[in-house]
Formats: C-alpha cells, structure tokens, sequence
C-alpha cells in the first residue's frame, strides 16, 4: 500500500514542468561553432583583451588538449561533442553602453520580471546590487556610485579586465589554476564573463552583491568567471541565483568561481541554482560543471558558502576552502534537490593547511522521482595543520521509491592534534507523516513543503533573508504536485 | 436519540489483503462520548484512523459525518469538515516550528471552511488560552513540531492542537498511553474542557483508567474487527474486572 502512495506521488511530482521556461528573442552575437585557437583569439579580439591575457587562454586551452573528461562523478550522460557548442555570445546592444537600466532592452528586462526579479524593484529594495549576467555579458551594473565612494569594486569581469588589470593579474588563477581540472581548463580558455568584486582594507561592504545569470541564446557554453577579493579586514556578502529557458538540448555550463580573503577578511558566498533541469523525461537540461574555491589566505580570514541546488539536470560541483592562514574559518552549506532524472553529484572540500583552523560542512541532499543524489566531500588536514577542526553533517532525504542517495567522504588527516567528525543520516517523507499533516487540515503539497524546509532549515538560515525566502519559494515549486 | 453525528454502517476495513474491521456499526449523537475498549490488535487504532482518512486501508460500507458521506473525502478535507484525530504516536517533524505548524493548520481548516484566515496577533492570543489550559511550557512552542518531546509532552501536545483546531468530531487513540498520573489529569482536563453539546468524542483505550478521568456516556468493546458488546460506563468496570478473555467467551452469545 506504502507503494502505491509513494508512486502516486511521483507520478505528480514527475509531472510537474518547468516554470521559468521561456526564451527572450534578442540578436545574438556569436562566433563560429567549435573550438580552436582562433575562436579564443576572437573572443579575446571581441573582448579588446591585453595581449598577456589572450596567451593565458591560449596555455590554457592547450593545457585542456591535453586532459580528459573525468568520469569519476556518480552521474551518467552521453558524451559531450566540445565542437558542437558557440563558445561566445553577447547580446547586441542598440546603445553601446547603458547608463541606466532605462537603457536595457526590454526582453531581458521582462525576462527578469518572469523571473520575478524585476531590476528596479531591487535596486529600489534594501540596497541590493545588481550585476546582471544576460547570456554572457553584463548589461547592468546598480549601486556602483555608492559602492565607489567606498573602494569596493564591483563590475563585470570584462570590464574589470579593462579597468583593473593589476589586480584582475595579480589574483586571476590563484585560486583555481587553469591545470586545476578539464572544466577548469576549458573555463580559462574560453571564459565570456562574470563579476567581479574587489573589496579594499577595512571596508565592509554595505550591501549583498548579487548577480543574475541566465543561459538563452542555443547552443551556447556559458563560461562564466568570478573573481572576488576581500582584503584585510574587508567584509562582502554575494549573492548569485540563475535560472535558465527551456529547451531541448543540453547545454554545457562551466563557470569558476576564486574567492580570496586577506587577514580576518570575511567572505559569504551564496547561490540559488535554477537551471533548467530537463524534462520529466530527462530531456534537455542544463550540464552544471562548476569549480568553485575559496582561499583563506590571510590570518583569521572566513569564507562560508551556501548553496541551494534545485536546478541543472546534471550538477558537478563542490565548492572548497583552502584554509591557509592561522585561525581560518571555511564553512559549506548546501541543499541540493533532484527530482525526475536530475543528477547531482555535489559536496565540498576543505584543505586545512594552517594552524587551529575550523571547518564546517552542513550538507542536506533531497531526492524525489528518478533523481539521484550524491555527496561527495574531502576533508585533508595538512601536516602542518596543528589543531584543525572539522565538523560534517550529511543528511539525505527520500521521496519515492526510485531515488537515490549517496555519501562519499573522503578525510585524510597528516597531523594528529586534528579533530575531524562526520555525521550521517538518510530518511524519508513517510505515508505516516503526511498523514499527520493532512490531518491536521494540511495538503499533501503544503504537508511536503513544509517537511522539506523543515530539513534545510539549518541550511536556509545561513542564507539572506530574502534570499532564504526565494530559496523556500523555489523548493515548493521543485516539489509542487509531487505528492498525493 | 437526536439526529446522529456521525453513523457508521458496516464497515470493513483491510490492510496488504488483510481484513481489520469487519463490518462494524457505530452511531453516535451530538455531545456524546464514546469509549473503544479492547484487546490489542482488534482493530481499535484502525477504527479511528479509517474515520480520519488514512489511505492505507481499502474501505467499504459508509461512515457518515453529519449526514454526509466521508469516505470519498481526503484526510485534509476531513480535518476541515472538523474531524480531528490525536495520534497514539503523535509525529515529529524536525526543524518545523511547533508554533508555525499549528498556524498553517488553523489557517487550512478555516479556509476549508470560508472562513478568514488568522493574523499572527490573533492566532497568539488563541493560543496563549489554550497554553494555560493544558499548563503547557513556552519551550514547547519555539520547539520543532514533537521533535525531542519526551512521550508525555508529545501527547499534551496532540491535545492542545486540538483545543485549538476545535474539531467536532475528536477521535483519541489511546491517549492515555505513556501519560504519568500528572500528565494524565492536565491531558485529560484538556479533553473535558472541550465536552460540548455539539462535540463529539471517541475515545480509545487499553485501560478502564482513563475513563476515571473522561467519562463516556457510552463503552464499546471492539473484538476481532467488530463492536461485540455495548453499554454504559458500568461496561469498563466490569471489563476491567474480568479481562477481555471474558468477553472472548461471551462473543459467541453476542452474535
């Protein structure tokens, strides 16, 4: 009888489609299909890169010749053809460079408004700044008066390439080297754009950074790269979220994230990840190949991530802290979901390098239709690591019977003042429970929901506030009809 | 007897292929409160459950609440309807605010019923009534739904979600079960205070103990998937006297 229930629950859960799936009809600027050393030159041209940047892609991408695909990740999808893809596009803009969101064509502004995420109702709120990624170049930019006043540098990547080179030098590849791994490599070679943030001494930035991305034109890799910097004493809270339209075939995404925080620097990175995760079949979908590394550089530096993954059909993604400076502080916090035939193979990595350094991993893994669910982390504690600490907590949750959940924890500890703790558990939204609910007047959809936020609750409050509340939002929606 | 809230007739009730209740009549009027004695397993918990909606069971026969038939409704639009059961397990639910839960309860069931939804202000000052009446501890509130309760606190727990959805129908699975003599008496002056002309009330139990407590107008006995005997008060005492083997011996006259 329990089956029944359950399969009937899958049935609705696997019916339900994507809600932000929509395409904004904008001129796409693009170069020629495949990958060579002439499509990194034109991008690189498009872009009015330096010299010594076009030859860091250039090593880069002749480093990625030389690599293969790792297939290591619990995940399963047909082999990827890196020829079939367009490496850049940009939307064409009527006026060369906007001002003001006035400014931005009308779609992308509708598309954020689909989105739920109208602009100038965020610039308007509590002092959010945008930095709006549309496909892949930035279109607006908010805030960057009152941020300026401070120092805080916030701007795309391009233009940060442009503005800042010294310091785009100085700390690009620092952190994820292009001979990090094949997505990594690939990325360097071939990266469109993303943000970037520069926080100077002392400063603690007075508002969340945010960033929207979205994938729209066909075809297209998005290579996003972000680079953020808090320099000693600095304080910077980012956000990003992402959706994407739907569509038919895969689409290759493979973004790197660097994050640098100087001594007692404190960086919060959070992400809301909606890509489009395919049908209920598994068709279509998002491919989320993410390298994402913080390095604790300095002295009592802190770096936390959290992370709501609710999207992509495929997820390979596991951002780490290098705890490097004395008294560092790495902290990972994630919620990822998958439901029909999403896979999600995700975790974290800390690498306690310095002395009396602390790290925490807070991981909770929701799996409901064919969906499977995989943590995979690493925790090394170096030799020179004198009383590190490590606290992991991973908990997963069934709904259905044809999901899986799965753990992989890898710890390997060279010195042996360290302390490192694990902590698993894996249940199930049980017929008994929703009972429970429904008997007290809930729905069965209301009834999941709240069981669901109840389990990332540890999570969802390390997020922002408003963002705690999209994260919320989104997970009903990824579970909308999924049982009963 | 007055128009009958709620009247069961012939019902069965089955589980994996197994049958539990066995073509089993019960009626019960406004006001009334009605004790299940039995031994285990003879389908007591199943009795009540099968009222409040849950699916596992295959039904047949009818149960009519009110004049209107229950079985094709879903366990929400039961509760709506002002059924409300008190868990013999009650559940947990880790991380759920015990507060906020009670909130969308309420606030789902007088939707149900056309009802305006309640703002915080006035849902506290419910709340904070009830509280004193089941002598419940703050705690309990900022705490997640049954989460890390002890069995007792579970139970008053139960009890005070029900004074504060204000079924008309309360079905108590062994209420009782895991309650101190304390507990007992606060639960049970919970359950009393909610003994209205317009309220009806089955009440489970092992034991003639709890019905020191909540006395019901009227005693079943439930064996072997059907209601084999039936009377007053007088029922439990006599029971309690001579065990259920007596009444195993006295099922073949019943029939």
């Amino acid at each position: 009888m329990m089956n029944d229930d359950g399969n009937s629950l899958l049935k609705k859960l696997t019916q339900q489609e994507y809600q932000y799936g929509f395409e904004t009809k904008i001129d796409q600027d693009t170069v020629p299909l495949g990958l060579n050393e002439e499509v990194i030159r034109l991008i690189s041209a498009k872009k009015e890169e330096p010299e010594w940047l076009l030859e860091w892609r250039l090593t880069a991408y002749r480093h990625w010749l030389t690599l293969t695909e790792p297939s290591w990740a619990k995940v399963t999808y047909p082999p990827i053809s890196y020829q079939d893809y367009y490496y850049y596009s940009a939307p064409r803009s009527k006026i060369k460079k906007p001002q003001s969101l006035d400014e931005i064509e009308p779609e992308i502004r509708e598309t954020y408004k689909k989105l739920g995420i109208p602009l100038e109702e965020q610039e308007k709120l509590a002092g959010i700044a945008v930095d709006a990624v549309f496909d892949s170049v930035s279109v607006a930019t908010t805030f960057r008066k009152k941020l300026s006043e401070l120092g805080v540098i916030f701007c795309s990547f391009s233009e940060a390439v442009r503005e800042h080179p010294d310091l785009v030098r100085k700390y690009l590849g620092t952190v994820v080297p292009y001979t990090d791994n094949f997505f990594a490599a690939l990325n360097s070679a071939v990266f469109s754009d993303g943000s970037f943030c520069y926080v100077p001494k002392g400063v603690h930035c007075p508002m969340e950074l945010s960033t929207y991305f979205r994938i729209n034109a066909k075809n297209t890799g998005q290579f996003e790269r972000t680079l953020i910097i808090a320099d000693d004493d600095a304080e910077v809270s980012y956000l990003e979220g992402c959706t994407a339209p739907q569509r038919d075939e895969n689409q290759l995404h493979a973004a790197i994230v660097e994050l640098v925080a100087m001594d007692r620097a404190n960086i919060k990175y959070s992400t809301v990840q909606n890509w489009y995760p395919g049908d209920s079949l598994g068709r279509g979908g998002i491919y989320n190949f993410v390298t994402k590394r913080a390095k604790c550089a300095g002295f009592r530096s802190k770096v936390s991530w959290t992370q709501v993954e609710t999207g992509s059909s495929i997820t390979w993604k596991y951002p780490g802290c290098i705890l490097l400076g004395d008294e560092s502080v790495g902290e990972f916090y994630s919620v990822a979901l998958t439901n029909n035939y999403q896979q999600a193979d995700t975790g974290t990595k800390m690498i306690h390098l310095g002395k009396n350094t602390k790290s925490t991993i807070i991981s909770k893994g929701i799996s409901a239709g064919h969906g499977q669910n995989s943590y995979r982390g690493l925790v090394v504690v170096g030799k020179n690591a004198d009383n590190a600490r490590n606290y992991s907590q991973c908990d997963s949750m069934l709904i259905g019977n044809q999901c899986g959940a799965h753990t992989f924890p890898s710890i390997e500890v060279k010195n042996q003042t360290g302390t490192v703790e694990h902590e698993a558990s894996t249940s199930k939204i049980g017929e008994e429970q929703l009972f429970y609910c429904r008997q007290r007047g809930l729905s069965t959809e209301e009834a999941v929901s709240l069981i669901v936020s109840g389990f990332c609750r540890e999570v969802f409050k390390e997020l922002p506030m408003e963002f705690a509340v999209e994260a919320q939002k989104l997970l009903s929606i990824s579970l909308e009809g999924s049982i009963g | 007897m007055e128009q009958s809230m709620l009247k069961i007739k012939d019902l069965h009730a089955s589980i994996n292929g197994k049958e539990i209740l066995k073509g089993l009549n019960l009626e019960i009027g406004p006001g009334e409160v009605h004790a299940i004695m039995g031994p285990n397993g003879s389908g007591k918990s199943t009795l009540v459950q099968v009222i409040a909606g849950r699916e596992v069971y295959e039904t047949s026969g009818t149960i009519e609440f009110e004049g209107k038939n229950l079985l094709p409704l879903m366990p929400e639009e039961r509760a709506g309807e002002g059924i409300f059961l008190a868990f013999q397990y009650p559940i947990e639910i880790p991380g759920v605010n015990n507060t906020s839960f009670l909130k969308s309860a309420l606030n789902s069931i007088r939707k149900y019923r056309g009802m305006e939804e309640l703002d915080t202000y006035d849902f506290l000052e419910i709340i904070r009534e009830k509280m004193k009446l089941l002598d419940m501890s703050e705690d309990l509130l900022t705490r997640s739904v049954n989460d890390g309760f002890s069995g007792g606190e579970k139970k008053r727990n139960d009890i005070f979600q029900m004074t504060v959805l204000d079924p008309k129908l309360a079905l108590l699975d062994e209420t009782d079960s895991g309650l101190d003599i304390d507990a007992l008496r606060i639960v049970a002056n919970g359950v009393n205070s909610m003994r209205s002309p317009n309220r009806s009330m089955i009440v489970v139990t092992h034991y003639q103990r709890l019905l020191d407590y909540i006395v019901p107008d009227f005693v079943h006995v439930l064996a072997d998937g059907c209601l084999v005997r039936s009377g007053g008060r007088e029922l439990a005492l006599e029971l309690e006297d001579k065990g259920y083997l007596w009444l195993e011996n006295s099922k073949e006259q019943s029939r």
